[in-house]
């Protein structure tokens, strides 16, 4: 027997594609889904890259495909929306070498805005879709995978979750396979969808569905566990593992490919029993379709359709299943313990402009990143989010409302001061761009400011087109923000250190009262990569606080109220001096016994 | 290894080990090595962990489970024979997952969440009794100050590890060995010096 690795669903994914012969892989980093290509780049021998956004990885993945070459793209489920454009013509359009989509949902939203559930997105497109339920699988399904690409001439959807890609699980890998790129032949009537050509290749996607339907009814990864009783569990992905345990000894069909549905295979093993249960995470994809076979399943009247699924919700969804795993009690549950949020590490550089920005009652237009934190309380300093980039585009639509509301002619503007725009350095490589470039275009005159810490920090220290450097951290260009700012049309770009809080104000209040759109580049390196920091600690001098608390308002971990007294943990703060700066009594000062 | 000995106290075959800190106090690290000892060791085994936003300092649970053939990555409530846990605040939040009678092995580490920093909630002043109280098969210790005596105070992870492994099948030398396998060299010899004084403790 082959060895057996302790492997995360990411790294099985990365080490099966590479096994299937994959050589070109392109995404953008999204928990849940990050580490798949920061696995996949440390293979021998294949080309991996960090996409500015996941739009222009599968782009790019398409191309590599028609290029020859096995290609993967890799995003999580929000990603899709942004990729939405390229995927639902890439059926259409076919492939040369294998095509696939890593797919990551998170239910329960540990690290999302969202908690949407992509399995739509397959069959919207009209694109097969295997879903794995734990590492193993999902080594040995995408393998299965980039044959089904080439056997049936389309992108495949390879959709996970998080307790997939971020469960260990044994893996035996098997023999690598090798794919040999295809020969590049030119095939216009396929490859460029005017609507001419696109009206030839709708009807082979619809046929091909039917064909795809036959292998999914015979795809020996659909797997048919008999078990007791006269009920069946119809389910897929991580919750076939919640099943097996919940419902020992119960009949489950477990299936692997979820689109098309293997209608025949799902009729005729459960016509065998009285009644169908359908247990799936959020939303009833499979139970619609089984209920449209006319089994009559009982699903989503009892199991979660918001949140994780986990034994204990499902065995409480169908307690007469769970005859022979029962609850049996836990240990305490302690009601009334102070909550963890997470929070901006001590010494963050979005603390110093965050809290700049929080005292200019400003409408604050933010994004997606760790800068997110901040609109917690005390700094409270987010209006509103809805997706990546939309900072710009959302508070260009706030500035021109208000002016609509306000009556005031666009000449004469008024309210634009009151608008600032926040989001970080990758965000706006990622979508931030075109929305700069509509504030621009449309005459906003508004504030943007771009978070500028050097790295993607929240999805764990990408790289991106602002760094210098690759994925594999070879030199590259820089993208350079202020040139790209001012190349837009924007005439007053400025970079402030947040570390400085007089400079931050000052270009804040300078900025939001000028009659003209402008960027405030906040720039400094993200705490937890910064090398240059001397790191001396700050302390509290005793006999000069006032217990004022003014200092606690920048929600920094290391500064602890106890009682009435105020101090600074040492081995947390890393000599930011934001604190010292806010402090109006000079009561805080960098610490002598340390230097 | 004994048939009793791969099985639960309920005599399943599925065994759970919940391990539960704050962001940043190395959870999915011990986490890995306590994985990778059961894998050497023969077991099936699943973990799953939590990647991202709620890495930033906020609370963190990492599951470890072992058997023949182990079905569902997360613990279910009441099923973890242990809890390991970096902080005392989150050895009490987590408490549910524990089999009644299940075993604590906690540091005896308090660090503020934002609320408590802020002055807006008090943190349990009794939190360490509480644990004691609700799981009286608890063992809390200076696991910080324990691994800095072994060398590096950020080895408190592997004290309690070495404290957890008289209760599970696999031997010294075997754990030796995971150590070995995954610490980076600068850190290794207090790693092993930490985890051999929690088996000490451990009663072993």
């Amino acid at each position: 027997m082959a060895e057996k690795r302790l492997m995360t669903g990411n790294e099985a994914v990365a080490l099966g594609a590479y096994h299937a012969g994959v050589t070109f892989a392109s995404a953008y980093p999204g928990t849940p889904s990050t580490e798949i290509l920061e696995s996949f780049s440390k293979l021998e021998g294949v080309y991996a890259e960090w996409a500015p956004n996941e739009k222009v990885a599968l782009e790019a993945a398409i191309g590599a495909c028609l290029g020859g070459v096995r290609s993967l793209a890799a995003m999580k489920h929000v990603g899709l929306n942004v990729a939405a454009d390229p995927w639902f013509t890439a059926p259409y359009i076919g492939v040369s070498g294998g095509l696939v989509l890593v797919d990551a949902d998170d239910p329960e939203m540990h690290s999302s805005q969202n908690e949407q559930d992509n399995r739509y997105y397959a069959k919207a497109a009209k694109v097969p879709m295997l879903e794995p339920a734990d590492s193993q699988e999902a080594y040995d399904l995408i393998r299965e995978a980039y044959e089904m690409s080439e056997r049936f001439d389309t992108i495949v959807m390879f959709r996970m979750t998080t307790r997939v890609c971020h469960s260990r699980g044994l893996v035996e890998a098997r023999e690598p396979g090798m794919h040999v790129p295809v020969p590049y032949e030119k095939d216009e009537v396929k490859r460029v969808m005017i609507p001419g050509h696109a009206r030839l290749r709708h009807p082979v996607m619809v046929d091909r569905l039917a064909e795809m339907e036959e292998f999914a009814n015979e795809f020996p990864y659909q797997r048919r566990e008999m078990g007791e009783g006269d009920a069946v569990v119809v389910t897929s992905g991580v919750a076939y593992q919640y099943a097996r345990e919940a419902f020992p000894g119960v009949s489950i069909l477990k299936l692997a490919m979820t689109n098309p549905l293997p209608r025949k295979l799902i009729s005729e093993f459960c016509e065998q029993f009285k009644q169908v249960y359908v247990v799936e995470e959020l939303e009833p994809y499979l139970e619609e379709s089984v209920a449209a076979l006319g089994l009559w399943p009982r699903g989503k009247e009892s199991i979660p359709r918001t949140g994780e699924l986990n034994v204990d919700n499902v065995r409480d969804a169908f307690p007469e299943l769970a005859k022979g795993n029962p609850s049996r009690g836990h240990g305490a549950h302690v009601e009334g313990l102070p909550a963890r949020p997470p929070i901006l590490c001590a010494g963050c550089p979005h603390r110093g402009i965050m809290y700049s920005l929080a005292r200019q009652k400003a409408i604050i237009a933010g994004d997606i990143g760790c800068y997110t934190l901040s609109v917690l309380p005390p700094l409270s300093a987010h209006d509103c989010q809805v997706c990546m980039g939309a900072s710009i585009t959302m508070g260009h639509g706030i500035e021109k409302a208000l002016e609509i509301a306000s009556g005031e002619s666009e000449e004469e503007g008024f309210s634009s001061h009151r608008v600032v725009s926040v989001l970080g350095d990758s965000t706006f490589f990622h979508s931030g761009v075109t929305g700069l470039m509509e504030m621009a275009y449309n005459r906003g005159r508004f504030t943007v400011v771009i978070l500028d810490n050097r790295t993607t920090a929240m999805t764990g220290f990408q790289d991106h087109p602002g760094t210098g450097t690759t994925l594999q951290k070879e030199p590259t260009i820089t993208v350079d923000i202020e040139m790209l700012a001012r190349s837009l049309g924007i005439e007053n770009v400025r970079v402030v250190d947040p570390y400085d809080l007089e400079e931050c104000l000052a270009a804040l209040q300078e900025e939001m009262n000028r009659d003209a759109p402008s960027v405030v580049i906040s720039r400094r390196a993200c705490v937890l990569r910064d090398k240059t920091l001397e790191r001396i600690p700050y302390e509290v001098i005793g006999e000069e606080c006032n217990e004022c608390g003014l200092c606690m308002r920048i929600a920094c971990p290391a500064l602890v109220k106890r009682g009435d007294e105020i101090k600074i943990l040492a081995d947390t703060c890393t000599g930011c001096s934001v604190c010292a700066q806010v402090c109006k009594r000079e009561a805080i000062m960098k610490s002598r016994s340390e230097s | 290894m004994s048939a009793d000995a791969d099985r639960n106290m309920y005599g399943e075959a599925t065994r759970s080990v919940v391990l539960a800190g704050v962001g940043g106090q190395g959870t999915i690290t011990a986490a890995n090595l306590l994985a990778n000892a059961l894998v050497a060791h023969g077991y099936d085994v699943k973990t799953s962990e939590v990647h991202g936003m709620a890495q930033r300092g906020g609370s963190v649970i990492s599951m470890v489970r072992f058997g023949e053939s182990v079905a569902s990555p997360l613990v279910p409530l009441g099923e973890a024979e242990a809890l390991i846990a970096t902080e005392l605040l989150e050895t009490l939040r987590n408490l549910e997952y524990l089999v009644p009678g299940g075993k604590v092995i906690g540091s005896r580490t308090r660090v503020d969440p934002l609320p408590v920093l802020q002055g807006a909630v008090e943190y349990p002043a009794d939190a360490e009794q509480r644990i004691t109280e609700l799981a009286p098969d608890s063992i809390i210790v200076d696991a910080a100050g324990i691994a800095a005596e072994c060398g590096d105070a950020r080895a408190a992870n592997t004290v309690l590890l070495g404290i957890l492994s008289p209760l599970l099948p696999v031997p010294e030398d075997e754990w030796l060995a995971v150590i070995d396998k995954l610490v980076p060299k600068k850190a290794l010899e207090a790693n092993r010096q930490a985890f051999l004084a929690g088996r000490e403790l451990g009663g072993e």
